[in-house]
């Protein structure tokens, strides 16, 4: 077998053990990003020279009998809109084109403590906006499984390299869906942890009430062992959680006792794919067959989720761009500029893109005086009775389980000019970033055009190891997950 | 004036704390531009704020001083404008749950008492500051960040001032109490301490307010007392021709002496306020509360009158010397010390004390004349007189050593031993006919004249009580 077809977990356990070295384990996956990246085109940068010097560091470390860190050797990608000291950090975007970091994102510094080599950033629906990688101002990723296919947004590059085995694992960002959405799209395992589980300090802020930092890889264990890693308080973030970490390696392949899964007939209604819907009630059956309890319910105030969403984080998202004003870094018109006005104008029309300038409209639209309380106020009351619709739903079970998208990943160019029918592809991932829930998403079956199916697992705050023990459950009674696209 | 004026204030004080509100960078004044900066306080592309707790406390008490209800439910809000001086583009400020509501500020204006009444206390980041090329054809202007993210305290008044001497009260009692209660420096000059103004006029009588005209960025008292009597004058003007005053903001020249339109209401911006995401809200419960008010030492306003009540001062000397609470508490450490009388050392505080510290420009904690020595000195004065112990209060100051050293030293005892004194009177008396002659025909300054010879001779130290009674007896004695 060639190392880069192993999963993370494996792989390390192979460096650990010196059966592969780390510097030949990087080796051997720049070799395939080489043949396969021309039609998969998930990466910004690529670092192959700093991934070889870290691999040259641990397989010292190994020979000198060192310690080595939980991700020891493992190649990792990240999305470009998680600060890289030193690395270039675009967001997908024209106005960040040439921005590097002076600092590490904590997620960064927690996964280069651990031992992991970074291989590259990958590529994003600008500034995360998006749901099919078609917003990046400098191309569109395709999806290994099918190319003429969106691989998913906004984490779309994270996504297609892990599918495509030009990753071993990736951190994503989901504000709406961005990790699990792609996940799905991909045939990956795609988590979102709890609001507050994971500090944001360093992910370049697009909604900051919503944004996570999450996981993409190719099993359940893989991202046990990574959100172990990232997880966890972080005095930079004010809103980070000063809880302690569970033990998720360990925790996942805990049994499952008495478990509960409620079905909210809301995620299985008008516009969901039928294979889909087909895909996800089998996977049911295998729960029940496991011992499980499959419960009923209503969220009645989801279907306003989506129109929530796009108050609140547009809102957010239209005081966070602002900064980008060509003052102290970023881009900077090369047309002459007659006063600050014009010069603020010049970069901003230059430098983002039209689906980020939507976004600023609707955002500073909601927020102005005498809208304000119309929109963003009655939408934060909306959100507040979503997260009670949740919360009376998890005093009767101990998870929720839903498709991840309504529809398996569309054609390149499907959906652009329809912004509306784009966003509605993250419906059933939005409760959860309003709520502030984990949610995960697994393979569970493959369309008849053969694309990926993703099932959603969402559980109680701070009950990440819960919904990854649901999710390995699956995993066990199942081979979705090994399933790779044959890539031309 | 036909018009009666009204007057609202809203005050900056720079929080006096070694960290920036949301960063740890430092917050010293006048290092080289830029370099008190971070990725947070230069606002990068994915920091995040961390409250600073000795400034939110620092706030706390400020609003607890000046009697506000506590919001123990505190936010803080964006609030958006483009500047380049602002490196996020918007403002971390409070906007609908400001750490304190509704308080007020009692001070005293002519004798007479008067409350003016706090809108609302709250917390604020601060810019940068913008530098301008001193060159008129540059076509750039420079950004300094060292000042971006320095805690900010803003103090809103309700329009409650009429006239302009309740201003300056208002500004001097506000200043006096952020200094009594040690949260801001105050320094003007280094503009820890700014206002804007709101002033409109009406009728005598009327209970309807004129339009009103802001002021912004006043960086001195003086500047506030000099736009106000400005506009006072500009819109009276205005008024008596019939014209209507705009809704509008203007900007103060100080060079011209004159007010200048900056913005009309119509092009007020729009700040779209919305609670910050990156911070928590706070709940501050009644213990910290509680916590805090233990904490608030007197204020300048019941100090003074405690003076004046306690140790029979003049309301003007207890003023002075609660106008600085270490000169206060200087005072009261001498009269902790010493058997004297308050007013005695009141007068050595306002009249010496304070000289020496304006000559020497120093404040009063580092003061080399101590409430020990300087008491020290009052008890010898009778031994050497009243003009030398004003002599050997010049060398405590210029030495730091105490007054019986300095006397020892110095030979500085007073001759009190009548004997020797009147050998001398009878020596003075015989060198200086023509004096005694003078005084035979009444002229009184020529016993003054005997009195200074010998003080000449003397040095100084001559009793001069006991030298009068001498001159007198032998003069009296002479003419017989």
């Amino acid at each position: 077998m060639i190392s880069h077809e192993l999963s993370a977990s494996s792989i390390k356990e192979k460096i650990i053990n010196r059966e592969i070295s780390a510097q030949e384990v990087v080796e051997d996956l720049f070799e395939w990003i080489a043949l396969k990246e021309p039609s998969v085109k998930a990466y910004l940068t690529l670092d192959k020279e700093g991934a070889l010097l870290k691999a040259k560091q641990i397989d010292e470390k190994l020979s000198n009998g060192g310690k080595v860190g939980l991700l020891a050797g493992i190649p990792v990608a990240i999305k470009d809109n998680i600060c890289t000291s030193g690395m270039k950090t675009t967001c997908a975007s024209k106005i960040l084109e040439d921005f590097t970091p002076p600092y590490d994102a904590f997620v960064v510094k927690r996964i280069k403590e651990e031992d992991a080599v970074i291989i590259g950033k990958t590529n994003l629906d600008e500034f995360a906006m998006g749901s099919s990688n078609e917003n990046s101002a400098f191309h569109v990723t395709r999806n290994p499984w099918n190319t003429d296919c969106i691989p998913g947004g906004s984490g779309g590059g994270s996504a297609a390299a892990v599918t495509a085995n030009m990753a071993f694992m990736a951190l994503g960002s989901d504000t709406g869906g961005s990790v699990r959405q792609p996940s799905s799209f991909c045939g990956n395992v795609g988590c979102k942890p709890t609001y507050g589980r994971i500090s944001r300090y360093g992910l370049v802020a697009f909604a900051s009430s919503l944004d996570q930092i999450g996981s993409v890889t190719k099993d359940v264990s893989d991202a046990a062992l990574l959100l172990q890693v990232v997880s966890g308080h972080d005095a930079y973030d004010s809103t980070s959680a000063n809880l302690g970490v569970p033990d998720y390696i360990a925790g996942i392949n805990s049994t499952n006792d008495n478990l509960r899964i409620g079905v909210p007939k809301e995620f299985f209604g008008e516009g969901l794919n039928p294979e889909i819907k087909n895909a996800v009630t089998n996977a049911l059956e295998i729960y029940k067959k496991n011992g499980a309890e499959i419960v009923d319910l209503s969220l009645p105030h989801c279907g306003y989720a989506v129109a929530t969403y796009y108050i609140i984080a547009t809102a957010e998202a239209s005081s966070n761009l602002a900064r980008y004003d060509g003052v102290r870094y970023g881009h900077r018109s090369q047309l002459s500029e007659d006063n600050i006005i014009d010069m603020y104008s010049r970069v901003r029309a230059e430098g983002f893109g039209s689906e980020v300038k939507r976004r600023i409209l609707l955002g500073n639209y909601v927020l102005s005086a005498g809208f304000y309380e119309a929109y963003y106020m009655k939408a934060s009351k909306v959100r507040n009775l979503i997260k009670d619709d949740f919360e009376d739903a998890f005093k009767k079970v101990d998870c929720i389980i839903s498709p991840t998208c309504p529809s398996p990943a569309f054609k390149i160019g499907e959906k652009v000019t329809d912004p509306l029918e784009m966003y509605l592809s993250d419906i059933y991932t939005i409760p959860a970033n309003l709520v502030g829930i984990p949610g995960i998403s697994i393979p569970c079956g493959f369309t008849t055009t053969g694309l990926p199916i993703g099932m959603q697992i969402m559980g109680k705050h701070f009950e990440e190891e819960k919904i990854l023990k649901i999710a390995k459950l699956f995993e066990n009674e199942t081979d979705f997950h090994l399933k790779r696209p044959e890539l031309k | 004036m036909k018009y009666e004026v009204v007057i609202g204030l809203e005050t900056h004080a720079e929080l006096d704390t070694e960290s920036k509100l949301f960063c740890g960078c430092s917050t010293k004044f006048g290092s080289e531009p830029n370099t008190q900066t971070c990725p947070v306080c230069l606002g990068l592309p994915g920091v995040l704020p961390v409250m600073n707790k000795k400034a939110f406390g620092y706030s706390l008490k400020a609003a607890v001083t000046l009697h506000c209800e506590i919001n123990q439910f505190t936010n803080f809000d964006r609030k958006s404008y483009y500047y380049p001086d602002l490196p996020k583009n918007y403002q971390t400020s409070q906007n609908y749950f400001n750490i304190g509501n509704n308080g007020y500020v009692d001070m005293v204006v002519d004798g007479k008492e008067k409350r003016i009444n706090i809108h609302n206390v709250h917390l604020e980041e601060e810019a940068g500051k913008l530098v301008h090329p001193e060159a008129s054809d540059a076509n750039y202007s420079l950004v300094d960040f060292n000042r971006a993210g320095v805690p900010l305290l803003e103090i809103v008044t309700q329009p409650d001032m009429r006239s302009i001497e309740e201003v300056e009260s208002y500004m001097q009692t506000l200043r006096n109490i952020l200094l009594y209660i040690g949260v801001s420096d105050c320094k003007m000059q280094e503009g820890s301490l700014r206002f804007e103004a709101s002033i409109s006029l009406r009728e005598h009588g009327s209970t309807v307010l004129g339009n009103r005209v802001e002021i912004k960025n006043l960086n001195s008292m003086k500047a506030v007392l000099k736009v106000l009597a400005y506009e006072m004058s500009r819109q009276s003007s205005l008024l008596d021709d019939g014209k209507e005053i705009l809704l509008e903001t203007r900007l103060w020249d100080d060079v011209d002496a004159v007010s200048r339109r900056m913005r009309t209401k119509e092009d007020a911006h729009d700040y779209r306020y919305f609670p910050e995401p990156d911070l928590v809200p706070f709940w501050i419960n009644q213990e910290w509360i509680d916590e805090t008010e233990t904490t608030i030492p007197e204020l300048p306003v019941s100090k003074r009158q405690r003076f004046v009540k306690e140790y029979s001062l003049s309301d003007y000397d207890a003023g002075i010397l609660t106008d600085d609470k270490s000169l206060a508490d200087y005072f009261e450490e001498c009269v902790g010390l010493s058997q004297d009388s308050p007013k005695e050392l009141s007068n050595w505080i306002i009249n010496d004390v304070l000289r020496e510290l304006n000559e020497r420009k120093v404040y009063v904690q580092d003061f080399t004349v101590t409430p020990e020595t300087l008491v020290g000195l009052i008890k010898i004065k009778p031994t050497i007189g009243n003009s030398i112990a004003k002599e050997v209060f010049v060398e405590m100051a210029n030495t730091g050593k105490d007054a019986p050293t300095i006397v020892k030293e110095k030979d500085l005892t007073q001759m009190d031993d009548t004997s020797e004194l009147n050998e001398i009177v009878i020596k003075i008396v015989e060198e200086n006919p023509k004096a005694v002659e003078d005084y035979g025909l009444g002229k009184k300054n020529a016993l003054a004249f005997l009195i200074g010879q010998t003080m000449k001779i003397t040095k100084g130290k001559a009793n001069p009580k006991i030298l009068t009674e001498l001159f007198k007896q032998r003069l009296s004695s002479i003419s017989k």
